[in-house]
Order: C-alpha cells, then sequence, then structure tokens
C-alpha cells in the first residue's frame, strides 16, 4: 500500500479534524515508522494548516518520529524508580548487545534504541518497551534473551 | 454451557512473570481433559501486589490463587476444576485481597499484616473487565441509577462537596468545589475531562483502575457530568498506554449499548457521552491546561492561570479535569453517602488513598489504605519491611515531583495537608523507598533529568533551569564541583522554583532543593576543595 494512500486514510478516519491532529500524527507514525515531510505537507494542506505549525506538533511529541525508525523499536525508561532496581546496567547491555547509543539505529535497520519516561510497571522494574510490548524484571542476561526472540536473533 | 470462567491476571506486572505461560498452561489442561466447552478463560486485571502475580481467579466461586506458574495452572485445572478441590496451598493470601471467597482481615493485629481499605480497587483482580455484567454484579452504575432516579444534581454535587474528596492527581483541591465552579457558570455547554495522562515516574495506580475496572471511571464521569451539567466527556489517556485505551474503548461500546451511557441514560432525559482521547508522549500534559491545548490538537504547552479550565477549558468552555482516581471514588460516594466517606481517612482528608510501592522493600505493588497511615506503617507493615541488609534512607514520594523524604518523617500520617507542613508533597501516591547505599546526589541528579526531557520549552527557567542544574549536578556527580557551584546550584533551583511558568517547571528542582534541605552533608562531601 503506498505511503499517501495510509496518510489519506487516517487523515479520513479522523473526518478532517484540526482538532485530531496529533492523533493523525501519531497514526502516521506508527503505521509508517516515522513522518516524512511530504506527509507533513500533505496533512498540513488536508487540515487547512501552516506546515510551520503541523511540524510544530509533530516535534513536540515523542511518539511521534520525524526520522526513520529500524524495524523494531526499544524504549527503555530511564527513570528513578527503574534507576534504582538497576536500570544503569540494561542501559549498558542494550548499548553493548546492539552496539550503538541511545538515539540510533543499527545499520542494519533492525533495531531503534530510545529512552522513554516511565510507562507505569515499576514495581517490576527495570522496565522497557519492544514495539507495543512491555517487558520488566530486566537482567542483562534477559535483555539479551528478549532481543534474540524478538528480532530472530541479534 | 458454561460452567465456570477463569480469569489469569493481565496486567503488565503479570505479564513479566509469566501469565501467558500460565494462561497457555491452563488452556492446554482444559482441553486435555474435554473441558474447553464449559469453562472460558479470559485475562483479566492484576491483584495489584506483585508479589501475588499473576493470580488465577476462578468463578463463580471467587477463589484466588497466587503467585501461580504454569505448572500450578495445569494442577489447579486438574484439582478444582476437574476434581473439584480447592488447591489450598496455592491460595492467594488473604490479607490484602477481597473477593467473595477471600474476605478481607479485620485490620490491626500486632505483628500481622493489616489488610488493606479496598474501596476503589475491590473489583480490581475479582471482575472481568471486559465484562459490563460483571461490573454490574458488583454495584456497577448503581450510584448513577440512584442519582438519576432519585437525587438532583445538586444533590449529587452535595454529597461529593461533604464527603471532603479531595483531587488524586497530585495538588488535592477539593472536587466539590472544583465541580460547583463548573456548575454555576453561565455557559451551558460544559465538558467532562478526566486525565488519564498518568506519567508521573513511579506511578501506576490509574493504569490499575482503568485496565482492571474501567466502567469505574466511566460512572465516575458521567456522574460528574450530571452533576455539572455536563453531556459530553473525554478520557486523555497516555499514547504509551494501549492496553488501558482498549479496554475503555471497550467499556464505552457496552455501556452505550446497556444503555448506562449515551442518550437518554436509563430513561432518565439525561444524556452524557464519553470519547478517549490518546495523547502521544509528554509528561507535560498530565498538567491540565497542557492537556487540554493537547487535545485540541496542538502542542502540548501550558496556559496561562488563571482562567482555570472550570472558567476556560476545552474549547474555552467552563471544564471538569479531574484524575481517574479521583472519578473512581464517586461511585461509592454517592452510593453510600457522604458520612461514611468521612470514617475512612483522616479529618483533613477523607477517604483512601492509593499508593505505588517500589524500592527497597520486600513487597512491591499498588496498595489502597486509609489516608493518613504512616510512610512507616507502609515500608513495615504492607510492604513487609525493607529487604534484607537494608535500612531505611529515604523515601521519594509522590513521583518525580514530589520530595525525597528522610527517615525523620517516617512518622508524618500521609495526607495532603500534614505532609505539606512538613514540606513534603503526597503528590500522584508512588512511594520509591531507598535503602542506606543509595546515592542522593545520583537521585537528584536522575529526576532533574527527566525533567530536562521533559520540558516543554515553553518558559526559560524551566527550559535554561533544568539544563544549568543537570549540568551542575553532573559536575557534583563527577567530583568537579566546587562550593560556588554548589550555591550556584540552590540558586538555580530556587528562581526555578519561583518563577517557573507550571507546575513541571517548579517541581524539576525539588529534587534538589529538598534533597539539600534533609541532605546536605552528601551533596558538600562531592565537592572538590
Amino acid at each position: 500500500m503506498p505511503e499517501s494512500v495510509t496518510v489519506e486514510h487516517i487523515i479520513e478516519k479522523y473526518g478532517g479534524d484540526r482538532e485530531a491532529l496529533v492523533e493523525i500524527l501519531r497514526d502516521v507514525s506508527q503505521a509508517a515508522g516515522y513522518v516524512t515531510p511530504e506527509d507533513l505537507a500533505t496533512i498540513a494542506q488536508r487540515l487547512g494548516l501552516p506546515q510551520s505549525q503541523v511540524h510544530s506538533v509533530a516535534s513536540f511529541y515523542s511518539l511521534i518520529s520525524l526520522k526513520p525508525m529500524g524495524k523494531h523499536v526499544i524504549r527503555f525508561c530511564q527513570d528513578a524508580p527503574c534507576h534504582v532496581a538497576g536500570g544503569r546496567e540494561i542501559w549498558e547491555a542494550l548499548e553493548q548487545t546492539l552496539s550503538i547509543p541511545f538515539g540510533a539505529t543499527t545499520a542494519d535497520g533492525q533495531w531503534t534504541l530510545l529512552t522513554t519516561s516511565c510507562i507505569g510497571a515499576c514495581s517490576v522494574g527495570p522496565v522497557m518497551m519492544v514495539d507495543d510490548e512491555v517487558y520488566g524484571n530486566l537482567t542483562p542476561g534477559r535483555v539479551r534473551e528478549i532481543l534474540a526472540q524478538v528480532g530472530g536473533g541479534v | 454451557m458454561i460452567r465456570a470462567t477463569i480469569l489469569v491476571s493481565g496486567d503488565p506486572h503479570s505479564l513479566s512473570r509469566g501469565a501467558e505461560e500460565v494462561k497457555l498452561a491452563i488452556e492446554a489442561e482444559l482441553s486435555f481433559y474435554g473441558l474447553e466447552n464449559e469453562i472460558e478463560v479470559g485475562f483479566g486485571g492484576g491483584v495489584t501486589r506483585v508479589d501475588l502475580s499473576p493470580s488465577v481467579s476462578i468463578y463463580p466461586e471467587g477463589v484466588i490463587y497466587g503467585p501461580v506458574k504454569p505448572a500450578d495452572g495445569a494442577f489447579i485445572v486438574e484439582e478444582h476444576l476437574y476434581k473439584g478441590r480447592v488447591v489450598e496451598h496455592l491460595l492467594a493470601p488473604s490479607d490484602g485481597l477481597v473477593s467473595g471467597h477471600l474476605a478481607a482481615l479485620p485490620a490491626g493485629k500486632e505483628g500481622k499484616r493489616y489488610a488493606e481499605k479496598r474501596v476503589l480497587l475491590r473489583r480490581v483482580g475479582v471482575i472481568d473487565p471486559y465484562s459490563i455484567e460483571d461490573y454490574v454484579a458488583h454495584d456497577g452504575y448503581f450510584a448513577l441509577g440512584q442519582a438519576l432516579t432519585t437525587m438532583t444534581p445538586a444533590e449529587v454535587l452535595n454529597v461529593v462537596r461533604e464527603s471532603g474528596l479531595q483531587g488524586r492527581g497530585g495538588a488535592g483541591f477539593p472536587t466539590g468545589l472544583k465541580w460547583s465552579f463548573v456548575a454555576s457558570r453561565p455557559e451551558t455547554t460544559r465538558y467532562v475531562v478526566c486525565n488519564a495522562d498518568e506519567s508521573e515516574p513511579g506511578t501506576f495506580k490509574d493504569r490499575m483502575i482503568l485496565e482492571g475496572d474501567p466502567h469505574a471511571v466511566l460512572e465516575g464521569m458521567a456522574l460528574a457530568g450530571y452533576a455539572v451539567g455536563a453531556h459530553e466527556g473525554w478520557i486523555y489517556i497516555r499514547g504509551e498506554y494501549v492496553l488501558s485505551k482498549e479496554r475503555l474503548e471497550q467499556a464505552i461500546h457496552q455501556a452505550e449499548e446497556l444503555g448506562v451511557l449515551g442518550d437518554d441514560i436509563m430513561g432518565s432525559g439525561f444524556s452524557f457521552h464519553i470519547h478517549v482521547h490518546a495523547g502521544a508522549g509528554a509528561y507535560v500534559c498530565g498538567e491540565e491546561t497542557a492537556l487540554l491545548e493537547s487535545m485540541e490538537g496542538k502542542r502540548g504547552t501550558p496556559r496561562i492561570r488563571p482562567p482555570y479550565p472550570t472558567v476556560y477549558g476545552y474549547h474555552g468552555l467552563p471544564t471538569v479535569v479531574n484524575n481517574v482516581e479521583t472519578l473512581a471514588n464517586v461511585p461509592p460516594i454517592v452510593l453510600n453517602g457522604a458520612a461514611w466517606y468521612r470514617t475512612l481517612g483522616t479529618k483533613r482528608s477523607p477517604g483512601t488513598k492509593l499508593y505505588s510501592v517500589m524500592g527497597d522493600v520486600n513487597v512491591t505493588g499498588l496498595i489502597e489504605v486509609p489516608m493518613g497511615i504512616t510512610l512507616r506503617e507502609v515500608v513495615d507493615i504492607y510492604a513487609g519491611g525493607m529487604k534484607e541488609g537494608k535500612t531505611f534512607k529515604c523515601a521519594q514520594t509522590g513521583g518525580a515531583s514530589g520530595s525525597i523524604i528522610p527517615a525523620a518523617l517516617l512518622d508524618v500520617p500521609m495526607d495532603f495537608a500534614s505532609m505539606a507542613e512538613q514540606g513534603a508533597a503526597l503528590g500522584s501516591g508512588a512511594l520509591l523507598i531507598c535503602g542506606d547505599d543509595t546515592d542522593v546526589v545520583d537521585l537528584a541528579y536522575i529526576l532533574v533529568r527527566f525533567f530536562k526531557s521533559e520540558s516543554c520549552g515553553k518558559c526559560v527557567p524551566c527550559r535554561v533551569g533544568t539544563a544549568q542544574m543537570l549540568e551542575a549536578l553532573d559536575r557534583l556527580r563527577q567530583g568537579y564541583a566546587r562550593s560556588a557551584d554548589l550555591a550556584r546550584l540552590e540558586q538555580i533551583a530556587n528562581y526555578a522554583r519561583e518563577a517557573s511558568f507550571c507546575g513541571l517547571g517548579q517541581a524539576a528542582p525539588v529534587p534538589i532543593l529538598s534533597g539539600l534541605r534533609f541532605f546536605r552533608e552528601e551533596f558538600e562531601a562531592r565537592l572538590k576543595v
């Protein structure tokens, strides 16, 4: 399915409502991995908004990406409860296993490594989300297992 | 013909502890015994205590097992459902759990863990969150029915006002008073917004309600709508809470089909519609005016207040913005009355409070206890004491925007006013318990880093202040800071506290200020001499 169709379809789903801008952008980002400059232009035109405003909103929210993302997105919680529960070790294990720093995408386009604020699973910290799944009670060993499982081998 | 229902707890805590495998094991065993057509299996809410997760509840008996491993799940099928015997050794301990089978223990025996007081969580983990019939069978929509048929809107508002309910989002503002501001506005179009943008680090209370008992929130919103004369409500939910959103949407659909939401509810002539609006990842959207901006499709930057949302809210119209936990309090208050509610908690803060307990304690998870119990009671009794070899050093209360509090405050009753008198905040109810090996400077660094990344950038004291504070803390952490740097850090922290536009920027320096107040020597020990 061409991307432009997806964007049109998503705008249509919200009835072209300007108030749904945040939701439209998030849905586009989720469907295509990120929002392209062309998508921004289409959305701006269809909602009758200046492109600058659409860009400004898109760049504000962490679940809306303006850069290509890996096939799988890891969001690691870096807040206090997970930190106290041993988060730093997990942070290092993720960087080492994937050989990329936080904020980056692996060269093969498989993984993007991001931090996130609290995802509300603190009592099983440290916690990360891989795509839509939450994984808790992480240890460096378990991180490697999960990555192998989700990615079919790293 | 279905003769029994099995619910495996399906909250994130349980899922990360193998709930999926338990469900698979149960399903396999059911088909081994040929029971798959008479017994249904599904995911339910969590029992909220991590040490009892994953749990397995069996209905109609209301027996709760926990924690359950996959092999236990198979055994439960064989013993309980095939042979008809309760598996005693796998039963969840009855303290802290309430169901038809496991009644709450009376509180207060010396040396024994106290039973929780479950008002808001009484259905969580007990009912099937996907079943409106289950909710109705547990007093669901009774309060709404009672209000619509026997009470005027003013009477509903009055009960809430007299109950003394305070907002559970963190600030503790009297809910009845907030509602009365909206009810008295000349504009006839008014809105109710449920703030479900729970993103305070360490807080997962709203998630447990939304996922375990979604109808309770809908009923609370409908009652709020009736009381203030609103006909439309929105739930602004975190973009990351995928499961909560799915369960809410399903619940709204069921409630409309049953006629307890939508047009002409229960034939009363009162109409109330609820929509779900998902966020896209921004902590600041938990601030009510930023939330409204985001709902209108804009960047989530806070508005200047006043005017407050009660006057100028969604679309510039009077809007009640209440937290999930606050709204979940409303149906039991309307059903049982203000006098009953005031028997719970303290005189200044009636009711119960949800706390998410984590850190260096033996039992982590969500608890519901009366307002006014002390931190010492939470640690020693509900959390089963400190982990072996650890002693209590400090607690981070109320999430990142709360305060770091020392052992000296362990015996302060936790309610909004008493905590405020000590210069501490109850906040969202997150309690991160830290043992003696906790580095307070490092903790402050982590907390300020959070605010720096979440600052919306609208005002300078927050945008620049968080960056400068973080840099100074990092220098201190690395051992490069001199005493002038520490003085400067304190000064910037005070500026940010005083001059920031919204609660986020005002809260950002609190970890530093409360850290310095109670643990100054640890900051000074890191200085380069």
